[in-house]
């Protein structure tokens, strides 16, 4: 087989319910740092030490509804790229959180089958997610979901929204 | 009326056989210069103003990794330094320092520092927001300004580092919902308790994504304050913006209280026939003070189910009620009573503007003899800087979130009412329904005295 296309991320799990809003996923006394590493120390922190434990050993986060609701801050984002995850695969998410994954170069799908998948397979298992193909591999199973516009699939492939523009900005300026 | 109605979108010029479209439409086009756009179209749109509060540090950190000092429009940029206000040690201090200094060698005008007050306000205040304008800020809350007739739109600092350079940022057009609220509120209810009632039946994500426009009889005849109030809590249902058609009322608060003239703006009304996701319908009349439980916003019960739950504090404060009208109201209820034994009530006026009048107007003076604490205004203690909870405490507040942790210990609780239901829980220690201590007090007298004066306040 071919190797991993960079649109294809996965690995172990880690599942969490409805509305897991910012201050859970990291709380405002963290906000003076913008380290992704530093914040992913304190990710998680209000739900104790073996949630931040299976947090280092993710890659991705399963989901409820409104994933991330509540504040506009980047670093409910950016502290789980700091924690090594890859992709958060929820049943929907807060219209905020969603943008800051997306402009911090985390992916971010909506596919509530695969959660569904997941919770019936025990909860547990790998999961993968291609966001090119539009595709989520979990339990024996494959789920589609709506691929992302032009725009966004190239701030993903940047690896964020920063990135990206210094990328293009030089393109546009050289 | 009729300079208002006329008033339309400026992008296009496709005539009358355009289809209606709801504000959200509207605005998206004029920023963008696009046309014809619908609900679910992702189109590059250039705001009017992007606003940065505590995150505008990380902004600068950001410009200087992209290696560009050259701003699309320094005019455009406004940056308040509202969540940590002042500064609580050498970290904040320095990042204070560095916006300052940075909004100097930018020639950045509208850099309010951290006397002003929470970045919404100040920039209301302040003529920085007006009808038709699109507006992003660093701040969940941004749907605020939609108050006047904006469309505000919370974002990462990443965007605003991103629009600070490029001068835009991709927006989904949104889906949008009616909200039609009607008939007077019986004594003790407030526009806090109409939202929290609608967040409670509609859910933390009900409005995922929509534009919320608020009309119906009560909401044209309240005051740009209580719209605020209106605007800003529905983000905590999901939504992208929210909008209250500019009228006389708007007219009114941009010429009297923001020194914006009549012909400084553009108002954009939703057309007649405009789609519309949902149409949700709320009488006022049959309204009694709500209460959010921890420690979601959504879990709202009516004060009456957690009447006489202990409180170790109560906060006055937050961009959602902490404006002149909110302290008043809270004056009301606390004058001639006083703050039970035990119980810390901390007070912090959203802006140095609401802080001077609540204290040309004798507001202050009522909550200091009945005990409470008055700090300086700005974010305070919803943004977790004081005002924090020990394990175990509860906290009746204002504000507009009742996360887990928020105020200090994980392990304490946030209730979350109005301003009078905070100031009658204040009295009493306990959750308590703020009709039962205004039935107590002489109702006519008492009403007139704090009533607020013209349509802004």
């Amino acid at each position: 087989m071919s190797p991993t296309p960079p649109s294809r991320v996965g690995g172990n799990t880690i599942t969490f319910g409805d509305n897991v809003n910012t201050d859970v996923i990291i709380p405002g006394r963290y906000l003076v740092s913008i380290d992704p590493a530093e914040l992913a120390t304190h990710a998680f922190e209000p739900l104790g030490p073996e949630v931040q434990k299976q947090l280092q050993a993710s890659q991705i986060v399963v989901a409820g509804r409104n994933f991330g609701c509540g504040s506009a801050r980047e670093q409910a984002a950016s502290c789980l790229i700091g924690a090594g995850v890859k992709a958060v695969v929820a049943v929907s998410f807060s219209r905020v959180f969603f943008r800051n994954a997306i402009n911090t170069g985390l992916v971010a799908v909506e596919c509530p089958q695969a959660v569904e998948a997941l919770a019936a397979a025990g909860g547990e298992g790998d999961m993968w997610v291609d966001y090119d193909e539009g595709s989520v591999e979990v339990a024996g199973g494959t789920f589609g979901f709506a691929p992302y516009p032009q725009g966004l699939r190239e701030i993903l492939q940047d690896g964020g929204l920063i990135p990206h523009l210094m990328r293009t900005q030089e393109g546009a300026t050289s | 009326m009729t300079a208002t109605s006329s008033a339309v979108g400026t992008a296009g010029a496709t005539g009358a056989t355009r289809p209606p479209r709801t504000f959200a439409q509207k605005a998206i086009e004029r920023a963008s210069g696009e046309s014809g756009l619908v609900p679910g179209q992702i189109v590059d749109a250039y705001p009017d103003l992007y606003m940065s509060h505590t995150a505008s540090w990380r902004c600068i950190r950001t410009l200087e990794r992209m290696g560009t000092d050259r701003l699309y429009d320094p005019d455009r940029v406004a940056m308040v330094m509202d969540h940590i206000s002042p500064a609580m040690n050498a970290k904040t201090a320095a990042d204070h320092q560095l916006c300052r200094q940075f909004a100097d060698r930018m020639g950045i005008k509208n850099f309010f520092d951290v006397n002003a007050g929470i970045a919404h306000i100040v920039l209301m205040e302040n003529g920085l927001v007006r009808p038709g304008q699109f507006i992003i800020g660093t701040d969940s809350h941004s749907t605020i300004y939609g108050a006047l007739g904006a469309f505000g739109t919370g974002v990462g600092f990443s965007e605003i580092t991103a629009a600070w350079v490029t001068g835009k940022l991709w927006v989904k057009v949104p889906e949008s919902v009616r909200i039609e609220i009607d008939g007077e509120l019986p004594p003790g209810s407030y526009a806090k308790d109409v939202m929290l009632k609608l967040i409670g039946d509609l859910g933390a994500d009900g409005l995922t994504y929509c534009s919320a426009e608020f009309t119906g009889s009560y909401v044209t005849s309240r005051s740009v304050s209580e719209r605020m109030t209106f605007c800003n809590l529905a983000m905590e249902m999901g939504a992208k913006n929210a909008y209250v058609a500019p009228d006389a009322v708007t007219r009114a608060y941009l010429g009297d209280e923001a020194g914006v003239p009549e012909d400084g703006y553009e108002v954009l009304l939703p057309d007649e026939g405009a789609v519309y996701r949902d149409t949700v319908r709320l009488d006022g009349s049959a309204l009694t003070p709500q209460i959010a439980v921890p420690h979601t916003v959504d879990n709202v019960v009516g004060v009456d189910e957690v009447k006489g739950t202990k409180l170790d504090q109560v906060f006055i404060g937050s961009c959602a009620n902490a404006k002149y009208d909110d302290l008043a109201i809270a004056a009301e209820v606390l004058a001639g009573h006083k703050v039970a034994p035990g119980v810390r009530l901390v007070v912090t006026p959203a802006s140095s503007t609401v802080m001077a009048k609540a204290s040309s107007t004798g507001v202050l003076a009522t909550l200091i003899e009945a005990g409470a604490m008055i700090t300086n205004a700005g974010c305070g203690a919803c943004a977790g800087n004081g005002g924090a909870m020990a394990d175990g405490e509860a906290t009746l507040s204002t504000a507009n979130r009742n996360f887990q942790g928020r105020m200090g210990s994980y392990e304490s609780r946030i209730y979350l009412g109005s301003p009078a239901t905070a100031a009658a829980s204040a009295i009493t220690g306990v959750i308590t329904n703020p009709a039962e201590v205004l039935a107590d007090a002489a109702p006519g007298a008492a009403r007139a005295a704090h009533r607020p004066e013209g349509a802004g306040a």
